[in-house]
Parts: C-alpha cells; sequence; structure tokens
C-alpha cells in the first residue's frame, strides 16, 4: 500500500529533499576557498568593540559535512526515503518485523510445539516450562494480578483457590484468550432502601459464617432468595459459568468491609479481563494456561 | 543637558530578574519529579504528582527560564549592536507582562490537570492564544529595533535571534492548532499518525529554534564581549546558520522511529538529522576558536568559563543526538533515560550554562556596576553547576544503556529475560545520582540568586546613553 493518494506527491518528496541535500553542499562549497581574509577582520564593528574574523572553513569540519552528504545519499538509494522509491536493498519495518518473527518461530518454535502436544497438568510439571510460563506471566499478567499472583482489589487473585469462572485448565485457557466481562448490575432499585440493602448484607454475612445481625439477615433472607439468588445461588456458594463469585468464602473481590459490599450491592460492579488470542499466540496461551494452572493454591 | 538617545534598559532588567526567578521556580520542580521517581510516596496530592508536574517542570524551565533568558539578551543585543534604542516600547513592555502572565497561568492549570497532552505544546488554546499575541509583539519590537538600526550590516547574532521568533511563530501556529470545546479543553487540529508528525516537527524545533538558534545568538554577543576578541570566522557563521536553520526543519520524525509514521519519513528525518552535525559544530567551533589569543582568559574569568562550557556541551549534545537519530541506535536509546540524559546534557549544560554566563555579564551593567558582587561565587556557582551536570548525564546514560538491553534480553527459550519492573528497580542507583547532580545544579542557581541581590539591591538602574557607531578601520 502507498503512503502516497497521487504520484505527484512523491515526485514533490524525492525532488525537494535530493535539491535540499544538494542545497547544502553548495553552499558549503561555495564558501570553503582558503582565500584571503585568514588572518584579517571583515571590517565590520559592532558594539564599539565586536569585530568578526573571516578564517577559511576548517578542513576537518568541511570533510566532516561533505561525509554526511554523502552518507545521506547513499543511505537514499539504499533505503526508502526519495517517495515511492524502495531503495535499492527494499528494506521496509514491515518486512523486517516479519522476518524477525520467522527467524524466532523457527529458533523457538520446535520447543513450544513439544508443549503445546502435552496437556496442561503435564505443561504445568515440567520445571522448564514453569518457568518460561513465569516469564510471560510477568510480562503479560502482572501488572494486574500481580508479580506472585495474589491480586489486589477488582483484580483476583490467581491462588487463592477461589474461581469466577472455574479452575480447570479449559476454563483458565478460556478465561486468558477469550477474556471475560464480570458484571454485577446495580441492585440498590431492586432492593429498596439503604436498610434493606443493609439487611441483605447481613443475610450474605449469615451464610459465609461471618458476624452478623440475625434479625436483619432473616429480614434479607427475602430478597436475597428473590433477588439474589437467580446469579449467586440459594446458598451463596456462586455460578462459574457467568463468573458469579461465591459469597461464602470471605474472599471479596472488591473489598470486604460493610461499605465495600453495600456500594457492590447498590450500584454493582464490572470486571473486564482482556482477549489475548491474537495478541499471544497459541502457544504462549498454552504455557500461560499450565502456569496459572500450576500456581500453588 | 546631555540630548544623547539611550538605550531601553527597563525591560531587559525585568527579564533578566525573572529569568533568575523561573529558573529557581524550573530547577526546585525538575528536583522534586526526581525525587518522586525514587520515593513515590511523595505524590502526595493528584495537583502535586509527577503527571501533572512533569509537564510544568518542561514549561518552566524551557518557556519561562529558556524564554526569559532569551528575551532578556535579545532586547539587549540588538539594541547594543544596532546602536539604537528598543522599537516599540509600549509593547516591548507588553511582552514582558504578557510572558508572565502565560507562565503564572501555565503554572496553575498544569498541577490542575488542564493540558491538550502535546509535549512542550500542553498550555490549553486560551495561554495558547496569548503567546501568540506576545509573539507577534515581540517579533514587532525586534525586527522594528533591526529595522531602525544605524549600524550598516545586522550582526549575527540578530540573525540567529530574528529566525528563532520567526520560526517560533510558525511552529506555535500550526502544532497548536486546535478545535475548542470548552473554555479549557480543546481537541487537535490533526488526527493520527498527522498528529504525531505536526507534532514532533514541532518539538524537535522547539529544540532547534527555541532551545538552539536562540541561545546561539547569545554566545555570539556575550562570547566575543567577554573574550574581547572578535568572531572567529564570518564565512564559517553563514554556513553554519543557513545550513543550521535550514536542516533542522527536517529532523522532527527522527523521534518516531520504528512507528506508525512511513518509512520513507522516518528515513529522511534520520538523513538530515546527520547532515545536521556539522552544521551544529560550526557554532561550537565558531564560538571557542573566538578564544584563540586570548585561552589564558579561561584561568581566572568565570563568566568565560560558563561560556565555553555551554560550548563544549553544546557539541556534546549536537553529535549525540545524529546518533541517537540512526535507526539501529535507536532502537536501543528510544524510550530510555539516555533520552533523558541527553536532553538534559543540552539544557543543563548548554543552555543553563550559556544564559548564567550571559546573566553574569549583563546584570552588573544594567546597573552601572562594574562586575557582579562576588566574583568568587560565579566561580563557585560554575563549578557546582558542572559536577551537577556530570553526575546527573553520566547516571541517566547508564540508566538508559542498562534499560534498553535488559528490555531486549532474550532468554534461549525466546522468552524477555527481565519484566519492565525489574529494570525500573535496577534504575533505582542512577535516579538517586540524578537528584544529587539536580540538587546541586539547583543549588548553583540559589547561589546566583543572593549573588544576584547584593548586586543590584539598593542601586539605581542604570541609563545608558547610545554611542556612535564606530567605522570600520579597513
Amino acid at each position: 500500500m502507498s503512503d502516497f493518494t497521487h504520484d505527484a506527491w512523491s515526485l514533490y518528496i524525492a525532488v525537494i529533499t535530493l535539491i535540499s541535500i544538494a542545497a547544502c553542499a553548495v553552499l558549503l562549497l561555495g564558501l570553503s576557498s582558503r582565500g584571503a581574509g585568514d588572518a584579517g577582520t571583515t571590517g565590520h564593528v559592532w558594539d564599539e568593540d565586536i569585530e568578526e574574523g573571516n578564517h577559511p572553513l576548517p578542513r576537518w569540519w568541511l570533510w566532516l559535512f561533505v561525509i554526511t552528504i554523502v552518507f545521506s545519499l547513499a543511505y537514499l538509494a539504499l533505503y526508502p526515503g526519495l517517495g515511492r522509491y524502495a531503495g535499492y536493498l527494499s528494506w521496509g519495518s514491515d518486512g523486517q518485523y516479519q522476518a524477525e518473527q520467522a527467524s524466532a518461530a523457527t529458533q523457538y518454535g520446535p520447543l513450544i510445539d513439544k508443549y503445546l502436544k502435552q496437556d496442561i497438568k503435564t505443561v504445568a510439571a515440567d520445571p522448564r516450562a514453569r518457568e518460561m510460563g513465569q516469564r510471560l506471566f510477568l510480562n503479560y499478567c502482572a501488572q494486574c494480578h500481580g508479580s506472585d499472583a495474589g491480586g489486589s482489589r477488582g483484580f483476583p487473585s490467581l491462588r487463592d483457590g477461589d474461581w469466577l469462572y472455574g479452575g480447570e485448565p479449559e476454563a483458565i485457557r478460556a478465561s486468558i484468550a477469550g477474556g471475560r466481562n464480570g458484571l454485577m448490575p446495580p441492585m440498590g432499585p431492586s432492593v429498596g432502601s439503604e436498610d434493606d440493602v443493609r439487611d441483605v448484607m447481613h443475610y450474605v454475612f449469615s451464610l459465609g459464617g461471618r458476624a452478623h445481625d440475625g434479625l436483619r439477615a432473616f429480614r434479607g433472607k427475602q430478597k436475597f432468595d428473590t433477588i439474589c439468588a437467580a446469579c449467586h445461588g440459594a446458598k451463596g456458594t456462586g455460578n462459574p459459568q457467568i463468573g458469579a463469585p461465591n459469597l461464602t468464602d470471605d474472599i471479596w473481590l472488591h473489598g470486604a468491609s460493610d461499605a465495600s459490599i453495600i456500594e457492590s450491592i447498590t450500584r454493582g460492579r464490572g470486571g473486564m479481563m482482556p482477549a489475548h488470542k491474537g495478541f499471544l499466540d497459541e502457544g504462549k496461551i498454552h504455557l500461560l494456561t499450565a502456569y496459572v494452572y500450576g500456581l500453588p493454591r | 543637558m546631555d540630548l544623547r538617545e539611550t538605550y531601553n534598559y527597563t525591560v531587559v532588567r525585568q527579564f533578566a530578574l525573572m529569568t533568575v526567578v523561573w529558573g529557581i521556580v524550573g530547577m526546585l520542580v525538575g528536583v522534586l519529579i526526581a525525587a518522586q521517581l525514587i520515593w513515590p510516596e511523595l505524590n502526595v496530592t493528584p495537583w502535586l504528582s509527577y503527571g501533572r508536574l512533569r509537564p510544568l517542570h518542561t514549561n518552566a524551565v524551557i518557556f519561562a527560564f529558556g524564554g526569559s533568558a532569551l528575551f532578556t539578551t535579545s532586547y539587549y543585543v540588538v539594541q547594543r549592536t544596532c546602536h539604537a534604542r528598543l522599537f516599540a516600547p509600549a509593547l516591548a513592555s507588553f511582552t514582558f507582562w504578557g510572558w508572565q502572565a502565560v507562565i503564572v497561568m501555565a503554572a496553575v492549570t498544569l498541577p490542575l490537570g488542564i493540558s491538550t497532552a502535546k509535549e512542550y505544546a500542553e498550555l490549553e488554546w486560551p495561554i495558547d492564544i496569548l503567546i501568540t499575541l506576545v509573539w507577534v509583539s515581540y517579533a514587532v519590537v525586534f525586527f522594528g529595533t533591526i529595522a531602525k538600526r544605524k549600524t550598516p550590516h545586522i550582526y549575527v547574532a540578530n540573525w540567529f535571534f530574528g529566525a528563532f521568533i520567526l520560526t517560533v511563530a510558525v511552529l506555535h501556529l500550526v502544532n497548536s492548532a486546535a478545535v475548542p470545546v470548552t473554555f479549557w479543553k480543546s481537541y487537535s487540529a490533526y488526527a493520527g499518525v498527522q498528529d504525531a508528525m505536526v507534532q514532533w516537527w514541532y518539538g524537535h524545533n522547539a529544540v532547534g529554534f527555541f532551545l538552539t538558534a536562540g541561545f546561539l545568538g547569545m554566545m555570539y554577543y556575550f562570547i566575543p564581549k567577554q573574550a574581547e576578541r572578535p568572531i572567529y570566522s564570518y564565512r564559517l557563521s553563514v554556513v553554519h546558520f543557513w545550513a543550521l536553520i535550514f536542516t533542522y526543519m527536517w529532523a522532527g520524525p527522527h523521534h518516531l522511529h520504528y512507528t506508525a509514521l512511513p518509512d520513507w519519513a522516518q528515513s529522511l528525518g534520520m538523513v538530515f538529522s546527520l547532515i545536521l552535525l556539522a552544521p551544529s559544530w560550526g557554532g561550537m567551533i565558531n564560538g571557542i576558536m573566538t578564544l584563540s589569543g586570548a585561552w589564558h582568559k579561561l584561568r581566572d574569568d568565570p563568566i568565560l568559563k560558563f561560556l565555553v562550557v555551554s560550548l563544549s556541551f553544546y557539541g556534546m549534545s549536537t553529535f549525540e543526538g545524529p546518533m541517537m537519530a540512526i535507526k539501529t541506535v535507536n532502537a536501543l536509546s528510544h524510550y530510555t533515560d539516555w533520552t533523558v540524559g541527553h536532553v538534559h546534557s543540552g539544557a543543563l549544560g548548554w543552555v543553563g550554562l550559556v544564559s548564567i554566563g550571559s546573566l553574569y555579564y549583563l546584570i552588573p551593567r544594567l546597573y552601572g556596576r562594574a562586575t557582579m558582587h562576588s566574583v568568587n561565587l560565579i566561580n563557585v556557582h560554575f563549578w557546582v553547576a558542572t559536577i551537577g551536570i556530570v553526575l546527573y548525564i553520566a547516571s541517566m546514560w547508564i540508566a538508559g544503556v542498562m534499560q534498553g538491553l535488559m528490555w531486549r534480553a532474550v532468554n534461549d527459550d525466546g522468552t524477555l529475560t527481565y519484566s519492565f519492573v525489574e529494570s525500573v528497580k535496577a534504575t533505582y542507583p542512577y535516579y538517586a545520582i540524578r537528584l544529587v547532580g539536580g540538587l546541586l545544579y539547583f543549588s548553583g542557581m540559589l547561589i546566583m540568586a543572593w549573588n544576584v541581590w547584593k548586586t543590584v539591591a539598593g542601586q539605581r538602574p542604570f541609563v545608558a546613553p547610545i554611542p556612535a557607531v564606530r567605522l570600520a578601520h579597513a
């Protein structure tokens, strides 16, 4: 594909470039004589005592200038620069990228293929594959999930045994490759008043055995059963099919305080794990799946 | 009664003193953000966070400190070398107050997070309009003074000041073109890679014209004055002036190597950056060789030390620049702290030292004194600043090359050897050395402020008569 909407632009660039380089050379050579004036001054005086000598251009400097001009012309003959002209070497940054990708595929392909043929549990047990997986993890995943995969608020820990979408190899692979969109809708209006929301929270606490107000939990149960159980299940243990978290394990992705939980119920939460398919090739996704699967839990 | 005309030193004095003030402010912000990179806890509020203070630092040192230094010296030099009083004194006064207003507005809006996000052109459109008004007035005052000159020829310093004023006007107008949405929000007139190209055409010429051509104008006056020697070569001035201002225009794409910018544009940016080496060095040679026959003066004249060492840093960074523009080198240096080191060898070493040296020459003369209050303190300032620069740029070179090598290191299984955060961790010691260098440079400015205060306090502003033009003795 050409960068130019019309041939004239390509010609314009080429001509103006060559004229410009030539102009530098003409300027330089036009004033390069070693002629008279070497020792004297131009005879102009400013501000009482500023005068100008008129030494010839230092030869080493003149040659430095000439060398850069010659280099530039040679470079533009070999590489793209003069409009549409591709250069004698037909080099392009796209081509260089593809060549480097191809050479990497040849060099590392066999090793990756070896792991691709193995199932995730085998790869997860292979020390070398784990090393590779960890380095990939540190470059692609650690920004959100942390270097130790421990997560942080809003970004799930991958080593607490609590899997929003399931912890089996295929579920992990699907999360990495296709990404996930976690959405808890704002439930404040459906639940009712602020007090009603607090009642639901106490019922949720009771499900996980956390300290709670029995009367409030009793009042909250009815709301929970009609509004929340559809996703989180009647016992609040969640549903990995839709990424609805288990509410009984005392793991709180968006914070464990009363205020955070009330905020989650009232205003909802959104979580987004980007899809890596296409960005990472199959081999890298395989190694990452095995690494995450094999993390100590 | 003395009927002779006098020079307008008032606006020169105003700008000279504000140069020192803004130097201290800009460098203090620099020291703070250098410390934030070591201790992230210092990002105490959104207003004082790194992301907002960094553009404040660059704007304050380039446009407030550097800009005030350029106004000071160009207004002084153009009058003295034209033997003419400044044209349109009311406009000159407007450039002072207008420019100070721009700086104050920058200091308020940037910490508030109001920014166009274009590097070195962050200020929003209302401020851009004020900049335009100030700049047009500046051009009228400067070229008006040239027009009423009593000397037959225009001195070389004025070529450079003139090129700087004209080009910065064009750069500012083109790159800041934007569609306003609200009073403090606008969108660039350009999109995608065109926006990037316009931005770096502006960005690199801001270096070439604001930070180079203007300061070469300074160099061409204050070095021959302080050394009391003629400029080395008129011919060299002609060649390097035209080659420099012409070639700089092409160099911008080297900021966009290996990006979506088409290959041909990248190549042109690279070759013209290489051609730029000799024209840049022409200025250095002309300045340094002006000392031939007067080298002994370097021993005990600290002002000359400032001026000559600034040229050494100029030569060093204008060698480094073309090298970094070569794609192969750029592949290693780009996005690393090497770039930061390169910029500061130019900013602290060249722009900073030549401005400080010129001010030490100028300030006593503006107040009718022969020298600064303490010449010894000028010497102390020189050494403190020079050691600061060396620590700064050496640490950033090492850090930058290290980062570049860490980012590209690959294991024999094809995975990257280091994660990004490991390269950050490895940079900590160099961040600490850089902070020490920056602190030294900053303390030099405090020494200068005290010296300036002792020089000007209680002094009556000096009114300088315009001497008769001395005709050539040829």
